[in-house]
């Protein structure tokens, strides 16, 4: 299992780099998370995403998907695709510290 | 004393459990009600066929009460909502039916008008689909007076009904524009909202490599944002275009509006949240439900409604009696993927394990991930097998509503998938 450090602390991470444990997770991770994925910097929007990301995880066991986010995050999709370029849904839940989002079976 | 059990939607999952359920209660135990909209049971596994003219759409309808076994009551009536609370379900006009147990067998919704433009210009002359009968038969013109061009087959968002569908298009459409001496005129490309072509990992290898091997385009992880029928082109929420002289688009789904009126019964896109295993709604402890209205780890198919016929009609005896439900249904999914040329390959797969190379439900029977022309004619037979057997929730011999693990090659799976196996056994 591989790892990554954010913040000083050794976390386990997937092939794809998502949290394995999302219990690891802590907020002042997520600024270099979000680094990695191309964001220089976490407005109150991306943070609105990250919290019901976190939010839809502890209650469902699974990421919601884009369309689900648009719906009911308060972050219409276009708005998501340039929060979080390359895929809300995945990038944000990375940024989250939840499993990659089963939605698409 | 008479208790009352009612069936929302009398499409695979709702005809089979009813049949099911006669079977096991007397008529002095329970009167079972059948509720839909209309009377006609499409043969949805024979929609893929209709654009390439090789099927008669007349064959595909037939009556949903005409399926359903003497002892069980069918209503024509539309459905406004169900009220939980008060075990009743309210109809369209205004009267109410109270339940003792409910299975809501309602189906998934194609929600075209939600996409940008999809219904807009261009809609039945240069965009289709064929995933309702009206699409499909307006498809089958556009294709045969199709002189070249790009051809895109795009799936908005899943879950979709039959994930593997809008895949088989892609690979009749390769077959059939070779019959027609044209294959060289035409662009063939697969635009899905998949980092793969399957969410299953040992399956997406392998039609990864049969749409490789047709000189088929896929367009990975595409989101559509808007149709512009106009200019013939996909617009992706990422600005990406996909240019195409023929669309044909899988729309979004969603549950059925019905169930989606009806407070604290379902998920944000109307299906219904369920105990994996027993199936019954979160709502309620007497309420089930079965097949693509389910919110589910599991895929919207036909075989999975029908694995799961057996413990849905168990489990609403058992809350008849008043008795423990059973954990019976363990995700069970199996599909016919046509690969075009008289030849499909078959899968086989449940919650835990992937679909597996090897030979389906035994050591010996069908060849699983490996186009075979044997699969092609089982997938043909399986019509016969619909309407007479699995409707009328017959019981098959060798094949179990669990899945089988004799005669699968249990080494084929990656050690990712290996890790989540391990959990099942």
């Amino acid at each position: 299992m591989a790892t990554r450090t954010y913040d000083g602390t050794t976390v386990e991470v997937d092939s794809r780099g998502f949290f394995t444990d999302p219990a690891e997770w802590r907020e002042a991770m997520a600024p270099a998370i979000a680094a990695e994925e191309g964001i220089p910097e976490l407005t109150d929007r991306h943070w609105q995403v990250i919290k019901f990301m976190r939010h839809e995880y502890q209650d469902k066991g699974t990421g919601p998907t884009v369309r689900v986010l648009g719906r009911i995050s308060g972050v219409g999709i276009k708005e998501l695709y340039q929060l979080f370029p390359g895929g809300p849904a995945k990038v944000a839940a990375r940024i989250a510290g939840i499993p990659k989002p089963q939605g698409c079976i | 004393m008479v208790q009352r059990v009612v069936i929302l939607g009398g499409g695979t999952g709702g005809t089979l459990v009813a049949n099911r359920l006669r079977h096991l209660l007397a008529a002095t135990e329970a009167e079972i009600t059948v509720i839909d909209q209309d009377d006609l049971h499409i043969y949805q596994p024979g929609l893929l066929f209709v654009p390439f003219g090789l099927v008669k759409v007349a064959r595909l309808v037939r009556s949903r009460s005409g399926q359903l076994d003497s002892g069980v009551a069918f209503r024509q009536v539309g459905v406004d909502h169900v009220d939980i609370d008060h075990d009743q379900v309210v109809l369209a006009d205004g009267s109410h039916l109270g339940y003792d147990v409910l299975v809501v067998a309602t189906g998934a919704a194609l929600r075209p008008e939600e996409t940008e433009g999809l219904t807009g210009p261009g809609w039945r002359d240069r965009v289709h689909t064929f995933y309702d009968l009206a699409g499909a038969t307006a498809l089958s013109g556009a294709m045969a007076g199709f002189r070249g061009g790009r051809l895109v087959v795009n799936v908005v968002d899943m879950p979709i009904k039959c994930p593997v569908a809008p895949i088989e298009f892609v690979f009749l459409a390769d077959w059939y524009f070779r019959r027609r001496g044209m294959r060289d005129r035409v662009e063939l490309v697969y635009a899905t909202p998949l980092d793969g072509v399957f969410t299953r990992e040992v399956a997406d290898r392998e039609l990864a490599a049969l749409l490789r091997r047709r000189d088929i385009e896929v367009v990975h992880e595409f989101n559509t944002g808007e149709v512009d029928g106009a200019r013939g082109r996909l617009v992706g929420y990422d600005d990406r275009q996909v240019a195409f002289d023929l669309a044909v688009v899988v729309p979004l789904h969603a549950g059925a509006a019905c169930i989606e009126h009806s407070p604290g019964l379902s998920s944000e896109l109307g299906f219904v949240p369920a105990d994996p295993a027993t199936l019954r709604a979160k709502a309620r402890p007497n309420v089930f439900v079965i097949g693509d209205a389910a919110d589910l780890p599991s895929a919207k198919a036909g075989s999975v409604a029908h694995f799961q016929g057996d413990v849905v009609a168990r489990n609403v005896a058992h809350t008849l009696a008043g008795e423990m439900l059973e954990a019976g249904f363990d995700g069970h999914t199996n599909c016919f993927i046509e690969t075009g040329a008289g030849k499909a390959v078959l899968i086989d797969y449940n919650y835990d394990t992937e679909p597996l190379p090897g030979h389906y439900p035994g050591p010996v029977g069908l060849p699983l991930l490996r186009e075979s022309r044997t699969n092609h004619l089982a997938k043909l037979l399986f019509e016969q097998f619909y309407w007479h057997v699995l409707l009328p929730g017959r019981p098959v011999p060798g094949v179990t509503a669990a899945m089988p693990t004799a005669g699968k090659d249990l080494r084929a799976v990656g050690s990712r998938a290996r890790e989540e196996t391990a959990g099942g056994y």
